[in-house]
């Protein structure tokens, strides 16, 4: 990133810290958690022991972070190496990301950055400039996407509190700051589990590994009888997905058994793309992973990670944008329309604009601007 | 401490409650020696260990009488083993003596005439495996952590938590399932116990059947060779790296760990990931070295397992894989001593 782009954003980030520090906490036990942070156009500082609310603003103020980021585990000793830091126990931590979500009009809101030289584009394959070929993908905000991942975010609570028994007050919602979402499950006695145990527990919330033989097939298939509707956990909502009502069971049933094991298998497999929880496995997998702190910036696109109280009527590009509105010119090479703060931006070929600094700001954190 | 009679003894011998009960009778190694009348105990003992090796069930006499000998034929095969130190031996020892326990255990919890069976059943479990139980209806209720912690040892697909009937925290299991859960802990616990067990002296009578058991030990040692195949996940891997398209963090840790573990050097895997997208030969080989435990906490890394690349959608199964549970055991194939 160019210096006086960088310049830009750290005075962007300094002042939103200096303001915001009411939105920006240590999380419980703070003196057993591993804390690290990010410059802009420099390397990861990790294993950092922070005590309190105080010691992390000081360090936001002294260090203008572009990131920040603090373990879900809790350590005995958290600032020594990671083989020394005695794991203790860890929330447990979904990671729900639009991206993966792999929507139609993704392709709409991507753009991307030509690695040999620089130029950005959408909708093809090879730089318009220059003809190469390898690119690295950038994508804005696009309001449907963020409702797909809201109903991920339904659909995950769901399974937690009516399956795994996790009580509502004890889940809590964020906004990633970028296209995600993060929802951490605190005071539950799922935060002993391990690497391997949490895997399985992500296979189920993401319906992964089902066999048919759980939803009622039987070695002879002709006697198969498949879960009702109002079976508890996904046997109920499995059914629910295949037979719609409980008055089509029977009809549906037959047809089912006509078809045979291998049609019921991939029926199986398709019902989990539609009704599993889409989740990043690798986040809950990890333990020893350090998640960007809540209320803090995200240099990928200048947005904060914000508490989502009602996640259904959270509002990204209004309630996580935080930088102000201060007029910046720079040259926009921004191929895709995004929103901010209810204003529609983009597209721009190569201009020279003046616009709001939290604006600019994005576009510069997207690679997609720079600072004229 | 649980309060037994002879016969739960009998079912159970691997408790502390055996050890006891045998100090109550009055019984020291030494007798073994004096005392004729013992010798069918240890005859007893070596046929309850012959037919461990040969993958079966010692079948238990519940005749009165015979009680005591079944409590004292386990304690003496213990000391066997012990004595004898194969490994081959314990292992399977220890399978079959959980899963004759096991049979007990499932006969006590789905016993409805017998509330105390039922009860000492939960209670074992619970005490030795800190599972907590509960019945409701015809289920065992277990909540969703302590299943986890010991399903994860097994690597068929029933035991996968999404197979199971999860409500409300808990999951619901038959009296079958409840003690098949814990077969591999109670095949640990026993095994422990054999190899932390302190024999001060060992009777003279004991001595030729513990150079039988070495010998039969030996029978047992297998032989692997391998293939120098790859598995489809690393072909795969390969193939998306050489076609320059990317390759998810996930599956360049895989393809690194599998190479690193099969003694391929930093510098042969580096090439590799030439062709990738983001690919800068700094970083490649920072984290190759990181990988290999070349520096940090020296932690060499090891090849992650089929079940994770399954979650991963790293894993591009084919008859071949033939139920391995590690991609580093791809064409490895036993051949029995004759």
């Amino acid at each position: 990133m160019l210096e006086k782009d960088s310049r830009l954003l750290e005075e962007s980030f300094k002042k939103f810290y200096f303001e915001h520090f009411d939105l920006i906490h240590t999380p419980k036990n703070p003196e057993m958690r591993e804390f690290g942070y990010q410059k802009l156009n420099s390397g990861m500082n990790r294993h950092i022991s922070l005590k309190s609310d105080k010691e992390l603003h000081l360090l936001l103020m002294t260090q203008i972070p572009s990131d920040v980021y603090c373990s879900n585990a809790r350590y005995s000793f958290p600032s020594l190496p990671m083989a020394e830091k005695d794991w203790q126990d860890a929330e447990l931590i979904f990671d729900i990301d639009a991206k993966d979500l792999n929507l139609p009009c993704r392709a709409l809101h991507t753009c991307k950055k030509c690695t040999k030289c620089g130029n950005v584009f959408a909708n093809s394959d090879q730089c318009n400039q220059c003809n190469g070929i390898k690119f690295e993908t950038t994508s804005v905000l696009c309001t449907e996407c963020i409702n797909a991942a809201k109903n991920e975010v339904k659909k995950l609570t769901t399974v937690l509190t009516m399956d795994l028994g996790i009580k509502k007050e004890n889940i809590t919602v964020y906004f990633s700051g970028n296209e995600g979402f993060h929802v951490y499950v605190s005071n539950s006695n799922y935060e002993k589990l391990d690497s391997r145990q949490r895997a399985d527990l992500v296979d189920y919330v993401m319906l992964k590994g089902a066999m048919p033989e759980t939803f009622g097939a039987k070695y002879n298939f002709a006697k198969s009888q498949f879960a009702d509707i109002d079976d508890r956990g996904w046997l109920g909502r499995v059914s629910k997905q295949i037979f719609g009502s409980k008055s089509n069971k029977s009809k549906l049933s037959r047809e089912l058994i006509s078809e045979g094991y291998q049609a019921f298998k991939k029926r199986l497999e398709t019902v989990q793309t539609e009704i599993g929880v889409r989740v990043d496995p690798n986040v809950t997998i990890d333990v020893h992973r350090i998640f960007r702190l809540g209320g803090t910036i995200n240099s990928k696109s200048g947005l904060a990670k914000t508490l989502c109280k009602d996640p259904a009527k959270f509002n990204p590009g209004q309630d996580a944008c935080f930088i102000d509105d201060d007029k910046v010119t720079v040259t926009a090479n921004c191929p895709v329309e995004f929103r901010l703060k209810s204003k529609k931006f983009g597209p721009y070929h190569n201009e020279q604009l003046t616009m709001p600094k939290y604006a600019a700001v994005y576009m510069i954190s997207k690679g997609c601007a720079t600072v004229t | 401490m649980l309060k037994l009679g002879t016969e739960d003894i009998a079912k159970y011998p691997f408790l502390t409650e055996a050890g006891n009960y045998l100090k109550e009778k009055g019984f020291t190694l030494e007798q073994f020696d004096k005392d004729e009348d013992l010798r069918p105990i240890i005859e007893l003992a070596v046929s309850r260990v012959k037919t461990a090796a040969e993958g079966k069930i010692f079948n238990s006499d519940f005749n009165i009488k015979t009680l005591d000998i079944e409590v004292f034929s386990f304690l003496v095969a213990v000391i066997l083993l012990k004595q004898s130190n194969m490994s081959t031996l314990i292992k399977r020892f220890s399978l079959a003596e959980a899963r004759r326990a096991e049979k007990f255990l499932e006969k006590d919890l789905a016993d409805m005439t017998n509330k105390v069976n039922e009860e000492l059943a939960i209670k074992i479990i619970k005490d030795l495996f800190a599972m907590e139980i509960q019945k409701t209806d015809d289920y065992f209720v277990i909540p969703v952590p302590d299943y986890l912690k010991h399903s994860i040892h097994f690597h068929e697909q029933e035991w996968k938590l999404v197979n199971r009937l999860v409500d409300n925290g808990s999951v619901f299991l038959s009296a079958h399932e409840t003690v098949r859960l814990i077969r591999k802990e109670l095949d640990n616990f026993i095994s422990t116990k054999i190899r932390s067990i302190n024999i001060p002296v060992v009777p003279d009578s004991f001595k030729k059947h513990i150079v039988d058991l070495v010998t039969l030990a030996k029978k047992f040692t297998v032989q692997f060779v391998e293939t120098t195949e790859y598995p489809p996940c690393i072909k795969h891997a390969m193939d998306v790296l050489s076609k320059g398209e990317n390759l998810p963090h996930s599956g360049r840790f895989m393809l690194a760990t599998y190479l690193l573990n099969k003694g391929q050097t930093i510098e042969e895997i580096a090439p590799l990931f030439k062709n990738a997208p983001d690919y800068n030969e700094r970083v490649t080989l920072y984290q190759l070295k990181h990988l290999a435990g070349n520096f940090g906490s020296g932690t060499k890394y090891s090849c992650p397992s089929c079940e994770k690349l399954r979650s991963e959608n790293l894993c591009f199964a084919i008859p071949e894989c033939d139920n391995i549970i590690n991609p580093l055991q791809f064409g490895r194939k036993k051949i029995p001593n004759a």
